[in-house]
C-alpha cells in the first residue's frame, strides 16, 4: 500500500495529557496505574485513570455531548497541537475530504450505569439524557466531527479491543479509493462498571498492576485513554513516520478467548507485513497486545514465534497505561510513532520473571535504539485482530 | 463505487426472509404489523445457540437468508456488521445488575455486550479467518455499513457480506431511544458480476438531499436504522431500476443507482 503519513498525533491517558507526558513516563519507567479509586468495587484491582474529568463538563454549543467518554476525547484533542493540525488540513483538502473514524467499546455508558444505581430516579435521569449524543456508539464520532468541523465519511468502529486499530485500515481504504485525502482516526474508552465487573466475571482482572508475559501474570489492569491521529498522503512538517501496512483477521474460535495457537493473530501480522512489502527481519520492534492474561500472552507468543522466531524484540506497554480496551489501538500506535521518532524501545513494566514457556524475545528493560519499522498488535473479543505497521517509508 | 449485489436477506416483523416477503416489499401484498419472531440460526453450534444474544440471532438469520440462494463459502466472506445500538437487552441486564447491592455479572452476558458480538458468533459458526468490521453511525448505520462494505468489495477481490440490524430497547432504556420493531437486513456484495447478480449498485456521496422515504406500508419500521435499506429493497423486489438515498455518510447522503 501507499504509505500514509502521520501528520498530527495526540493522546491522553493515565500517563498524563500529551505526547511529552507519555514519553516522559515511558522513559522514566513510571506507571500510570493506581489502586482502584474510581467507583466502589468489591474486588481489589489497579486502574489507569485520567485525573480531572469529573470536574470538567462539556459546556456551550456541544453541551449535549457531555459524558466522561467525550470529556476524555476533548482532553486528548486539546493536546499536541492536534486541532491546529486538523484545521490546516481542512484548509488544504476541504472538510468533505477528511474522514472521521473512531473506535470505542462502551462510549458514554457510565452515566447510564450510574442512573440505574439511583433506583427509582432512573426513569427521570434517563429521560433527560440525549441518548445519541452520550450513550450511543456514534456519540464519540459525532462529538469529534462537530468539534473539528469535518464533513467527510464518519463512523464509529466497535470491534472490542481492536477498535481503534481497525480505523487505520478503514482510513487507508478511503484514501486509496480516492474518496478522501486525509482522515482523523483514533478512539476513546473510559472507565465504567461494565468493564470492571465484566472482566472480573471472566476472571481476567488482576489484583496487582498487570504483568504482561510474566510467569505469574494473572490478568489485566483496566485503563482509560483517548488519542487521535491525522493521516495524509503527503508528509507534513511533523510527520516522517507513516502507516506502512495493516492487517485484519478473525479467529473464528471463541467469544472471549484467543485461538490458542494464535492463528488469527498470525494472519493479521502477516497481512500487515505483506501490504507493506516488508519481511519479518525488517521489523525492529513489536508492541504486543500483551494484556497480561495467561491466554492472550501465550497465543500472541505462539503467533509471534511462528513469524519472527526469537529474533525480534517485543514488549507490552500495558504496565504503563493499563489495558485501555477500545483505545488500546490508538494509544499503542502513538507509542509506536514516538518510539520510532525518538529511537526508544520500551521494556515491559512490572514484569520481573518472564514466563519460560514463552519463546519470543520479550524485552524487559527499555533501551535507546534506532528503530525503522514497528509493528503494533491489537486483538479483541469476538476473535477480532488488527496489526499496524509504522515506520519511515523507503 | 460500483458493486454487484449477489444476495439479499431480511428478518423483521412479518418479513421472514427475502423470498417470502418480496411481494410485501414491492407493495403488491399487505404488511401486517406483528411481533418479530427471533429465529435460531441453524449455522451456530448448539452450545453457542444457547449463549447467543437476540441481536446476534437476528443478524445471523439475515445473513443466512442472504446466502440461501447462492453456493457461497461463508468462511471466505469478509463481513461488515452495522448497528446503532447493538443489544439493548444485554445493556439493560448489565446495568440492572449494577443497581444490586452485590452486582453479579455473568461472563456470557459480558461478552455478549460487545458491539461486535454478532461478528464473533458469525466467526465461530463459519470458522472464518476473514476480516470483520462492526460499526455504528446512529440512524445512518446502514449507510455507513454499506459504504464500508462496498469500499472493501471494490478494493479486494473477495465478496463482502453486510448485515445491518437493530432491536427495540427495553424499558427504561427505551425512554432515551424508543423503537417499535427489530429488523435485520443483509446484502452480499462483490466487484465481479459472477453468475446472475440481482443488480449492480453505483454508489456516490451527494450533497443536500434527505434519505428516501420508506414504502408507506412499512412506516412502522421507520425508527429502526436498518429500515433505511427498505427503499432499496423495494426497488429490487419490484425488479425496477432507479435511484435511492440510503442515509448520511458524514455530511452527505449515500445515493445508490440500482441497475438491473
Amino acid at each position: 500500500m501507499r504509505p500514509l503519513f502521520v501528520t498530527g498525533l495526540c493522546v491522553a491517558s493515565a500517563l498524563g495529557a500529551g505526547l511529552e507526558s507519555s514519553f516522559g513516563a515511558l522513559r522514566g519507567g513510571r506507571s500510570g496505574l493506581r489502586p482502584n479509586d474510581f467507583e466502589p468495587f468489591p474486588h481489589p484491582t489497579w486502574i489507569g485513570r485520567v485525573d480531572g474529568l469529573e470536574s470538567a463538563p462539556i459546556a456551550g454549543a456541544l453541551a449535549r455531548f457531555d459524558c466522561r467518554n467525550n470529556r476524555l476525547a476533548r482532553l486528548a484533542l486539546a493536546q499536541d497541537g492536534f486541532e491546529d493540525a486538523v484545521a490546516r488540513a481542512r484548509e488544504r483538502h476541504g472538510a468533505e475530504r477528511i474522514a472521521v473514524l473512531l473506535g470505542t467499546t462502551t462510549s458514554g455508558i457510565l452515566e447510564t450505569e450510574l442512573a440505574y444505581r439511583r433506583g427509582a430516579e432512573v426513569e427521570a435521569l434517563l429521560a433527560a439524557r440525549d441518548y445519541a449524543a452520550t450513550h450511543g456508539m456514534f456519540s464519540l464520532t459525532e462529538f469529534v466531527r462537530a468539534r473539528l468541523a469535518l464533513e467527510g465519511p464518519a463512523a464509529t468502529v466497535s470491534n472490542a479491543c481492536a477498535s481503534s486499530a481497525k480505523v487505520f485500515a478503514q482510513a487507508a481504504r478511503l484514501i486509496e479509493a480516492g474518496i478522501c485525502d486525509a482522515a482523523v482516526v483514533g478512539g476513546v474508552d473510559s472507565l465504567c462498571l461494565t468493564t470492571l465487573y465484566g472482566f472480573r466475571s471472566l476472571e481476567l482482572l488482576s489484583a496487582t498492576p498487570c504483568r504482561p508475559c510474566d510467569e505469574r501474570r494473572d490478568g489485566i489492569s483496566i485503563g482509560e485513554a483517548g488519542g487521535f491521529a491525522l493521516l495524509e498522503k503527503e508528509p507534513g512538517a511533523q510527520g516522517a513516520i507513516a502507516l506502512l501496512g495493516y492487517g485484519e483477521s478473525s479467529d473464528g474460535y471463541h467469544m472471549s478467548s484467543p485461538q490458542p495457537e494464535g492463528a488469527g493473530a498470525l494472519l493479521a501480522m502477516s497481512d500487515a507485513l505483506a501490504r507493506a512489502g516488508a519481511q519479518p527481519r525488517e521489523i525492529d520492534y513489536v508492541n504486543l497486545h500483551g494484556t497480561g492474561t495467561p491466554a492472550n500472552d501465550r497465543a500472541e507468543d505462539a503467533a509471534l514465534f511462528a513469524l519472527f522466531g526469537d529474533a525480534t524484540p517485543a514488549s507490552s506497554t500495558k504496565g504503563w497505561t493499563g489495558h485501555t480496551l477500545g483505545a488500546a489501538g490508538i494509544v499503542e500506535a502513538a507509542i509506536s510513532v514516538l518510539c520510532l521518532e525518538r529511537g526508544f524501545l520500551p521494556g515491559t513494566l512490572n514484569t520481573g520473571r518472564p514466563d519460560p514457556a514463552l519463546r519470543t524475545h520479550v524485552v524487559l528493560e527499555s533501551e535507546q535504539r534506532p528503530l525503522r519499522r514497528v509493528l503494533s498488535n491489537s486483538f479483541g473479543f469476538g476473535g477480532n485482530n488488527c496489526s499496524l505497521l509504522f515506520g519511515r517509508p523507503g | 463505487m460500483r458493486v454487484y449485489l449477489h444476495g439479499v436477506g431480511v428478518i423483521g416483523p412479518g418479513l421472514e426472509g427475502w423470498l417470502a416477503c418480496r411481494e410485501v416489499l414491492a407493495g403488491r401484498a399487505p404488511w401486517t404489523e406483528t411481533a418479530l419472531r427471533v429465529p435460531v440460526p441453524a449455522m451456530l453450534p448448539v452450545t453457542e445457540r444457547r449463549r447467543c444474544n437476540a441481536a446476534s440471532r437476528v443478524a445471523l438469520a439475515a445473513a443466512e437468508d442472504a446466502l440461501a440462494a447462492g453456493d457461497w463459502a461463508a468462511a471466505g466472506l469478509a463481513t461488515v456488521f452495522a448497528s446503532a445500538d447493538g443489544d439493548g437487552a444485554v445493556t439493560h441486564a448489565l446495568c440492572q445488575s449494577f443497581a444490586a447491592r452485590e452486582p453479579d455479572v455473568s461472563p456470557t452476558q459480558f461478552h455478549n455486550s460487545v458491539h461486535n458480538a454478532p461478528a464473533g458468533y458469525w466467526g465461530i459458526a463459519t470458522r472464518s479467518g476473514r476480516p470483520s468490521t462492526s460499526l455504528a453511525a446512529d440512524r445512518d448505520s446502514f449507510a455507513a455499513g454499506l459504504f464500508e462494505a462496498a469500499l472493501q468489495a471494490t478494493l479486494d477481490p473477495g465478496p463482502v457480506l453486510l448485515v445491518a440490524f437493530d432491536l427495540p430497547l427495553p424499558h427504561p432504556l427505551a425512554l432515551m431511544r424508543p423503537r417499535r420493531h427489530g429488523l435485520a437486513v443483509a446484502l452480499l456484495l462483490g466487484r465481479e458480476p459472477r453468475g446472475a447478480a440481482l443488480a449492480a449498485l453505483a454508489l456516490r456521496l451527494e450533497r443536500g438531499a434527505a434519505a428516501s422515504p420508506l414504502p408507506p406500508a412499512l412506516e412502522a419500521l421507520a425508527d429502526n436504522p436498518a429500515a433505511r435499506a427498505l427503499p432499496l429493497l423495494a426497488l429490487l423486489a419490484r425488479g425496477e431500476q432507479g435511484d435511492v438515498r440510503l442515509g448520511a455518510v458524514g455530511a452527505r447522503q449515500l445515493a445508490a443507482r440500482c441497475e438491473r
